[in-house]
């Protein structure tokens, strides 16, 4: 097969080892023409996943989309709402026309005409960024409408029916489902749902192919991704890894931890606390994190060092993702509240009621699952972590002391 | 065979559902619905229907599962 745009073989990409890839832009140019199974196929091939959290195989959701017999709609998903993750941000800002690359070559496998690109309406840069590279591209030879619009900041914002909402003239919350966005999307058109990076890789698979996108990472989770590592090391930021990167060879990069280490959250505010010894001997892959009970997520990791406590650390995000509700399913209003502050009594020392401890318990299974969206799931998924990891902390706190030297 | 479904953004935590359908229904510490999935036999599908009908603000919904 070749690329018909650039006239080179599409496997004669960069060496097959070098990193960065998504970083290594800006790079416009060389759309190759694929036929609209042929790219739905390479991306089979590659064994691409979606890089927004989900870990969906990308495939998958192109052919869905593709057979749902309307027209349907694309739309790229830039906003990343979570604070601890900037790889979005920073992806759309080094390179906007890959990620561009991405949405057209999506949008012509599954035969959409109109496209959106979303981003936070904070992230001034970036948008700029984005529709500079608009203004760049010929409409006629992208043979679809590229949009940009900016979505209110929000952690729910960037949740994929929350942000078919707005798109749709509603504010911008999530939906119940059924149905989802593949079935019923923007204006009531079928409509996939990609993160930005999931699209800057699939252009990147539709122009050196597969087997370049498989000689990174691992057979089950192929190619790189983009992880935001910050906390208590020298040079917080992202950096683009071949998935099975252990864990260590990341804080490395990142020029060391500048404090010895009690713990990492792994997988963003809906990730997992893991204690520190056990995560640095941990690659970087599902298979990996699966029996801990962690997932990679978007790859935002936090680094927690000793002279932090946990307890008041995962205190403040849950009152934050409380605060983030969109304020729609009663038991995330009143559970997140209500789990946030046993936490915040938990993480004073001393200051905890004798049932805090019961009562959290209860709330965690009362609240699990019972949203319209998995808002309230990932709280409660970060809470149990952290009453796991922490469980030592939480029975000195109880007598009125605190490792973290408060 | 049949079982309830809550739409959460719906339900205003009215509790109604609870008094009428309470093999199936109990309500969470804040007044809320919480469903036991397991499908209702024949014999609580009337108070699965009484449950449905009463809710205020119409967040119910009775899910018909094929006889297995």
């Amino acid at each position: 097969m070749r690329n018909r745009a650039l006239g080179i073989a599409l496997d004669a990409g960069p060496p097959a080892a070098a990193l960065p890839r998504l970083l290594a832009g800006p790079s416009h140019g060389g759309l190759p023409d694929l036929r609209p199974d042929e790219l739905i196929d390479l991306a089979e091939e590659s064994g691409l996943t979606g890089r927004g959290g989900a870990a969906f195989p990308v495939w998958r959701k192109l052919r869905a989309v593709a057979q749902a017999g309307r027209q349907p709609v694309v739309v790229a998903n830039g906003v990343e709402g979570e604070p601890p993750s900037r790889k979005d941000k920073l992806l759309l800002g080094r390179d906007p026309h890959l990620v561009l690359d991405g949405v057209v070559l999506a949008a012509a496998a599954i035969g959409a005409r109109e496209a959106f690109v979303t981003v936070d309406a904070r992230a001034r840069s970036e948008l700029e960024a984005v529709q500079t590279a608009l203004r760049e591209r010929s409409r006629r030879r992208d043979r679809v409408r590229l949009r940009v619009v900016t979505v209110p900041t929000g952690f729910v914002a960037g949740e994929e029916t929350a942000l078919v909402a707005w798109l749709s003239g509603k504010p911008p919350r999530p939906t119940s489902t059924p149905p989802r966005p593949f079935e019923r999307g923007v204006g009531g058109a079928p409509t996939l749902v990609q993160n930005v990076e999931t699209l800057a890789h699939l252009a990147l698979v539709a122009r050196f192919g597969p087997t370049w996108f498989r000689a990174l990472g691992t057979p089950d989770e192929p190619g790189t991704a983009l992880a935001t590592l910050s906390g208590a090391v020298r040079k917080p930021g992202v950096h683009e890894i071949p998935l099975g990167l252990p864990l260590a060879d990341l804080v490395a990069a990142a020029g060391g931890a500048t404090e010895p280490l009690s713990a990492f959250l792994v997988g963003g505010y809906f990730g997992t606390w893991l204690p520190a010894e056990t995560a640095l001997r941990l690659e970087l892959l599902d298979a990996a994190l699966r029996p801990h009970g962690a997932s990679l997520g978007a790859r935002a990791i936090v680094a927690l060092p000793g002279s932090a406590c946990g307890l008041r650390e995962t205190a403040r995000i849950v009152r934050y993702l409380a605060d983030e509700s969109a304020g729609q399913c009663g038991p995330c209003v009143n559970g997140l509240d209500a789990i946030a502050g046993a936490l915040e009594r938990l993480a004073e020392p001393g200051r905890a009621r004798p049932d805090d401890r019961a009562r959290l318990a209860r709330w965690l299974d009362q609240v699990r699952g019972r949203g319209a969206c998995r808002h309230p799931d990932g709280a409660v998924r970060l809470v149990e972590s952290a009453l796991r990891v922490f469980a030592t902390e939480i029975e000195r706190h109880a007598r009125g002391r605190c490792a973290a030297g408060r | 065979m049949s079982s309830v479904r809550v739409d959460p953004i719906a339900c205003e935590g009215h509790g109604l559902c609870a008094e009428l359908f309470p093999e199936r229904i109990s309500l969470d510490d804040w007044g809320y619905p919480i469903v036991d999935p397991r499908p209702a036999g024949p014999e609580l599908e009337k108070h699965a229907r009484r449950a449905v009908g009463a809710c205020p603000v119409l967040a119910l919904r009775l899910l018909k599962a094929a006889a297995s």
